[in-house]
């Protein structure tokens, strides 16, 4: 019998792809790095670089132009979701002031096949998101901050990513211009 | 009997494409890593990344041969490799496979996808840099063929980008 009747989605081999090899990665930062603080550093950092290219990315995609305000870039980030990763998270817990609010993740394809052993239990195995999502507000110029409150890879029921509106950033003057 | 892979889990709607460049760019970053921590050494050590896209390899084949029937042999398993897994990897088929049956296979692809991006076809500005982008690949295939239980080595050859070679030899016992 032939083998041509085999196919395998494209779809979700690629998304497997992606999941095995952050997950390679980050087994290999945990072999180089005696310290789990600086393999959460180093995955955040490797997270704003995707983010600041990712961002253009995804205004390609889906020609959206400015945020009015930070509640529609919680919608926004919440779309980028959708689009890279096929997850929507919810939005939540929005604070008084309206500049800190909680992504919701019921299932996250980027810890699919994870296990945490005792030893990493200070390991953030998603830090690249919020990098991600650093890199990619700053190109837009705004300064967040992320962080994770809550781990399903740590047996609580939900991931929550918290996002904080930090600043504004002003345009720069090109350098020699005054 | 049919052989289907039923998607549970991500939903619909996605497209494909978008995680391409995530996956791009993430292998860009590791990239990125290994390079930056080999500098010291004279010469770029880019085994941790072939080591990498051998785990991921081995890995990510055990998950899709799951529910197939048993491989022919091993020219059955290669040819595998170039059409359809090649296929849901790099969104298209290899496009030359040859072989001298002793157990030596070249996989042609004129336009490897993780090298498509990087300049104009035939432009030879980033040739020295592309081995980078080739290893992980290189590890990827021989972990695949590992599970399948053909032990072998894989390196990689590019003369002009976006098109390289993978040279498949298998270790006979």
């Amino acid at each position: 019998m032939s083998r041509n009747v085999i196919k395998l989605d494209a779809k979700k081999v690629n998304s497997e792809l992606f999941t095995l090899t952050y997950g390679a990665l980050v087994s290999q930062l945990l072999k180089d790095y005696e310290n789990v603080e600086d393999v959460n550093k180093q995955l955040e950092r490797m997270g704003y670089n995707m983010g600041i290219r990712l961002i253009e990315d995804f205004l390609a995609r889906t020609g959206s132009g400015r945020c009015y305000d930070f509640k529609d870039t919680a919608e926004k980030i919440q779309s980028g979701f959708k689009i890279f990763l096929g997850i929507t998270p919810s939005i939540t817990n929005w604070s008084v002031a309206g500049d800190e609010f909680s992504l919701c993740f019921e299932t996250n394809p980027m810890s699919e096949f994870v296990e945490l052993p005792d030893h990493c239990l200070s390991l953030k195995y998603c830090n690249l998101l919020p990098g991600v999502l650093r890199g990619a507000c700053e190109m837009v110029q705004m300064e967040i901050a992320s962080w994770f409150v809550q781990d399903q890879l740590k047996n609580d029921s939900v991931t929550e990513l918290r996002v904080k509106f930090i600043k504004r950033l002003e345009d720069a003057i090109p350098a020699g211009e005054d | 009997m049919k052989h289907q892979f039923v998607d549970g889990k991500s939903a619909p709607g996605a497209k494909a494409e978008a995680d391409e460049c995530l996956f791009e760019y993430l292998h860009g970053e590791i990239i990125n890593y290994v390079v930056s921590k080999s500098k010291e050494s004279s010469e770029e050590d880019l085994s941790q990344l072939e080591w990498m896209g051998f785990s991921v390899g081995y890995r990510i084949i055990e998950r899709l041969t799951r529910e197939m029937q048993r491989f022919k042999d091993e020219l059955d398993i290669i040819k595998f490799i170039c059409t359809d897994f090649w296929n849901s990897l790099y969104h298209k088929q290899v496009d030359n496979l040859r072989t001298n049956h002793h157990g030596v296979y070249v996989l042609h692809d004129n336009e490897f996808r993780l090298l498509a991006k990087i300049g104009k076809a035939g432009s030879r500005q980033y040739l020295c840099e592309s081995p980078r982008l080739l290893a992980f690949t290189c590890g990827l295939l021989r972990g695949s063929l590992a599970n399948l239980g053909v032990a072998c080595t894989v390196k990689a050859e590019v003369t002009a980008l976006p098109s390289c070679k993978f040279n498949v030899e298998v270790q006979r016992m």
